[in-house]
């Protein structure tokens, strides 16, 4: 590609005068005046001006500079970038969907309403709950609405003093900043060497001041957190509740159900286990699911079915609250319920294990070139600490920009933080055997390069469309928008 | 049966397994406790083929009744330029994960980039993020995000006039957060300004949330609130719908610190509720507590201008508790559909979309008010494309009766209280038959 000819910002490519976009005529009169000139803004907001032509080569150009699950494999630990079916696509565009008002009457959006309805019962079935909501945005945002659930279910008892929640050490970040977020005192517990949470610990813990304690089963470093009966036990019997982070449900497909192992309340990342796509950082969504006993604290609108087949949306004075505009990120839950239903009950039964497979084959056959810290069997994903020869100084930073010189998305990096140099390879299972010896023969040639040729690896990226960009420069003296870049360079 | 999404063969598996010094698929579960395991199959349907998947939606798609659209409530019925829907579709765009290796992500961070540009114009602040949720939720981390930017303050003024569900949504998280929050009065449909003044009196009060156009459409006069509001140290943000800022004094301009809201109505479909878009933009002196994404622009290597996701030093995956927000992913795509619906649409043509609205809306009132059944409830205030009416027929009924003749006649915000919007998708044929089925009851 010509980035001279076609890296330009849509502002430099601004016409005055052009137009991308006829409007409508509907001859219908305004005076002039109809606003006070105090209330207007009186000076141009300065849009791009451009032609239809223009502004699709433009985009269609940048697009080609992006990598996509469509583009190729993406190892992304803890990310799931599964395949996102075509059909889904087009179920979601229908426009008896998509030019739906939030506010019609319930009697003209009823198919609307089953629709929701149908997935938050597919998706209690996979969790094993007792009934979820579509509402939340996204993954960080349910953990929110989880929390806050939570917080409600605690409140509802008089059961004031439950203000901290205990997250172990290998959590997402999110988790400890969603608790914050909903108001609640961050503990952290400390893992055993195998990876898992030291229940002895937790036990120290516990106490009447806790309101839950957050879990990712498999947690992030790919392991099956197999004491989570004695621990569900030890939290309810300690008055809190268990919180499962969905973030790693894919290898639970059809495998294990986080309400069968004791988990009160649970979000799920539409844009991970079922399909939706990331769209470069959303719309996703993350419905929270809460077991029998806590279907009154979830937030409102809630969508019912009544005796007669139809179906309502309700406000409930016991609620958390309201968390969003209206029923969430409706057009990706019509995704994931395609998804559901062209996998099927069997489709999702094999897609954990085939999940599972895929990462196994790969730990086993690099673990002789990077250091594998945990062994044993893994779920879904798996970290090294690094390149086992680590005497040339090549990290885990080098390897993962070597990896893009070779089509490949790279590893969720530095993370968790239990080891330095944590490299988090999740392949999902929507990866073919094919692809993956391919991948397998890349990491092992980069661990060879690291140590024939480590400038090259500690050099990369080679092949990408930009190398090396000035990320100090860049935090240093942000430049956010167009007006602040052309100040600078004049 | 093979699956369409699944590539293995049973000679793959057979071959992986080995490498694995494994028998079976389930050996793999042997780090699972049996009691966890599920013994049975999920009770949901077997798998569907795409015919059969169609004709399931299609079951659905029947029982819902798209209406010719004379609700707002914050929501807008606008069109959809068809270049937008196709570029959203790239794979390369869609299926793309959150820039963090800028290498191979150039396109995302430049339209986020375009898109941090093109906010901070229509807001008439200098900074901007990638982008939040929706507007209430970013109306939410507005008033967490003055909290946290004041000294020993925790009490956040929300106007009256604010839309309801946004209100509540702030509520929500000002709650648990553990931030207090006060609305203030409305009089006449707008803030009272006197409640406002004496709730600032009282010098604990971290920032004020206000709205324009406010829920019942009216556009708010500002004037001097800024001042009083920074005389006592305190932040203004400003709830505004994004396209109405082509033609509206800019919360800039009001000389708020924040400008928060829903860019739906650039063009987005309405979906039953999202994907939408939130935006949040501020002045520059809350470049480092503004939460979520936001794109830098840079220099790679060889001196070519590259952007880069920035100032990550603040969210939650570097900070984990201490982070502004735990807002991980913004709406990045539909940043790319409000980049790309600006551009199309440009200066003149999102005046035009604002001027055909303002005399849709008009036209139909006149209709309306003509029946004398309707009259506007605050009939003094200045509005845009929406506007409270007060009415004495049986609301509920009147928009049944709508509804059966596919039309969406407004939203009701009280009893004898219908807020109506017009935009440039309503012809002058959808208003005769509005005002004639209106006349009728």
């Amino acid at each position: 590609m010509n980035r001279q000819l076609y890296s330009p910002l849509i502002f430099e490519l601004s016409q005055p005068g052009r137009r991308g976009c006829r409007i409508p005529d509907n001859h219908l009169p305004l005076a002039d005046d109809f606003l006070a000139a105090n209330l207007l803004r009186g000076e141009a907001v300065n849009l791009p001006e451009v032609d239809e032509p223009t502004l699709v080569r433009h985009y269609n150009n940048q697009s080609t500079n992006n990598f996509g699950v469509d583009s190729g494999f993406y190892p992304l630990g803890s990310c799931t970038m599964k395949y996102n079916p075509k059909i889904n696509e087009e179920m979601a565009a229908d426009r008896r969907f998509a030019a739906l008002h939030p506010c019609q009457p319930d009697s003209t959006v009823q198919g609307a309403l089953e629709l929701y309805y149908d997935l938050q019962s597919a998706l209690s079935e996979i969790g094993g709950m007792a009934e979820f909501t579509l509402n939340p945005y996204a993954g960080a945002h349910g953990e929110l609405t989880g929390l806050m659930i939570i917080r409600a279910y605690h409140n509802s008892r008089g059961d004031l003093k439950r203000t901290r929640v205990i997250i172990p050490d290998s959590a997402h970040g999110t988790n400890p900043a969603s608790a914050a977020v909903a108001g609640l005192e961050v503990v952290s517990v400390k893992s055993y060497p195998d990876g898992t949470v030291d229940v002895e610990a937790l036990a120290e813990l516990l106490d009447d001041t806790i309101a839950a304690v957050m879990m990712t089963n498999p947690n992030t470093l790919g392991i099956f957190e197999h004491n989570i009966p004695r621990i569900a036990k030890l939290v309810h019997d300690a008055g809190a509740l268990l919180y499962y982070d969905g973030a790693n449900l894919n290898p639970m497909l059809g495998v294990a159900r986080p309400g069968d192992m004791g988990f009160d309340v649970m979000h799920i990342n539409l844009h991970k286990t079922f399909s939706t796509p990331h769209g470069g950082g959303g719309p996703g969504a993350g419905p929270v699911g809460v077991r029998k006993g806590l279907e009154q604290f979830l937030p409102n609108p809630r969508v019912e079915k009544l005796a007669d087949g139809s179906f309502r949306r309700v406000d409930n004075p016991e609620s958390m609250g309201r968390i969003s505009s209206s029923l969430g990120n409706y057009a990706v839950a019509i995704r994931a319920l395609s998804y559901i239903l062209t996998m099927g009950c069997d489709g999702l039964a094999a897609a954990g294990r085939l999940a599972i497979l895929n990462a196994n084959y790969i730990k086993e056959r690099l673990k002789d070139l990077y250091l594998l810290p945990i062994e044993g069997i893994c779920m879904h994903e798996f970290v090294f600490d690094g390149l086992r020869d680590k005497s040339t100084g090549v990290t885990t930073l080098n390897v993962a920009k070597r990896l893009l010189d070779h089509g490949y998305h790279a590893p969720t990096i530095y993370f968790p933080l239990l080891f330095h140099e944590s490299l988090m390879i999740e392949p999902t299972e929507t990866e073919s055997l094919n692809i993956i010896d391919n991948f397998i023969d890349v990491m092992r040639n980069i661990a060879i390069e690291a140590s024939n040729d480590p400038e090259t690896v500690k050099s990369a990226p080679h092949n990408t469309p930009i190398s090396h960009p000035d990320d100090t420069a860049a935090a240093l003296k942000p430049v956010v928008t167009f007006d602040q870049l052309q100040r600078n360079d004049s | 049966m093979a699956h369409p999404y699944l590539p293995h063969t049973d000679a793959d598996i057979e071959k992986m397994l080995g490498v694995c010094g494994l028998k079976s698929l389930d050996d793999l579960l042997s780090v699972i406790p049996g009691e966890l395991r599920l013994s049975r199959p999920y009770k949901l349907p077997e798998a569907m083929s795409e015919p059969e998947v169609r004709r399931f939606f299609e079951s659905l798609a029947r029982k819902c009744q798209p209406l010719t659209c004379f609700a707002g409530n914050g929501f807008y019925d606008h069109w959809t330029p068809s270049a937008i829907l196709s570029l959203i579709a790239r794979s390369e765009f869609l299926t793309a994960y959150t820039p963090y290796q800028p290498e191979i992500s150039q396109g995302t961070l430049q339209y986020i980039f375009e898109y941090q540009t093109i906010m901070s114009r229509l807001t008439g602040l200098p900074i901007s993020n990638a982008s939040l949720y929706d507007g209430a939720t970013a109306t939410a981390e507005a008033a967490l995000m003055m909290v946290a930017s004041a000294r020993k303050k925790n009490r956040v003024l929300i106007s009256a006039t604010v839309n309801k569900a946004v209100r509540e949504v702030v509520a929500t998280y000002c709650k648990y957060h553990g931030a207090s929050l006060t609305e203030v009065a409305e009089a006449d449909g707008v803030t009272s300004r006197q409640a406002i003044s004496a709730e600032l009196a009282k010098g604990d009060v971290a920032g004020v949330i206000v709205a324009t156009p406010n829920r019942y459409g009216i556009v708010e006069d500002y004037t001097g609130l800024a001042d009083e509001v920074h005389a006592v140290k305190a932040l203004l943000a400003v709830n505004c719908v994004a396209s109405t800022l082509a033609i509206l004094k800019t919360p800039g301009q009001w000389g708020a610190d924040i400008a928060v809201g829903d860019a739906q109505s650039l063009g987005m479909p309405l979906s039953f509720g999202g994907p939408y878009l939130g935006f949040m933009t501020a002045t520059s002196a809350l470049m480092r507590k503004i939460p979520g994404r936001i794109v830098g622009a840079t220099t790679d290597a060889n001196g070519q201008r590259s952007f880069v996701l920035t100032l990550q030093a603040r969210e939650q995956h570097i900070r984990r508790e201490k982070a502004t927000s735990n807002i991980c992913s913004n709406q990045g795509l539909m940043a790319l559909f409000a980049a790309a619906y600006t551009s199309l649409v440009g200066e003149k043509g999102l005046q035009e979309i604002n001027r055909q609205g303002a005399a849709a809306v008009r036209a139909l009132v006149g209709r309306l008010e003509a029946t004398g059944k309707f009259s506007k409830a605050f009939p003094t205030r200045p509005f845009l494309n929406e506007v409270a009416l007060k009415t004495s027929v049986n609301i509920d009924e009147l928009l049944q009766r709508l509804a059966d003749n596919d039309i969406l006649g407004g939203v009701k915000i009280a009893d004898d209280m219908l807020l109506v919007a017009a935009t440039e998708m309503q012809s002058a044929d959808d208003i005769d038959r509005y005002a004639a089925i209106a006349a009728q009851l």
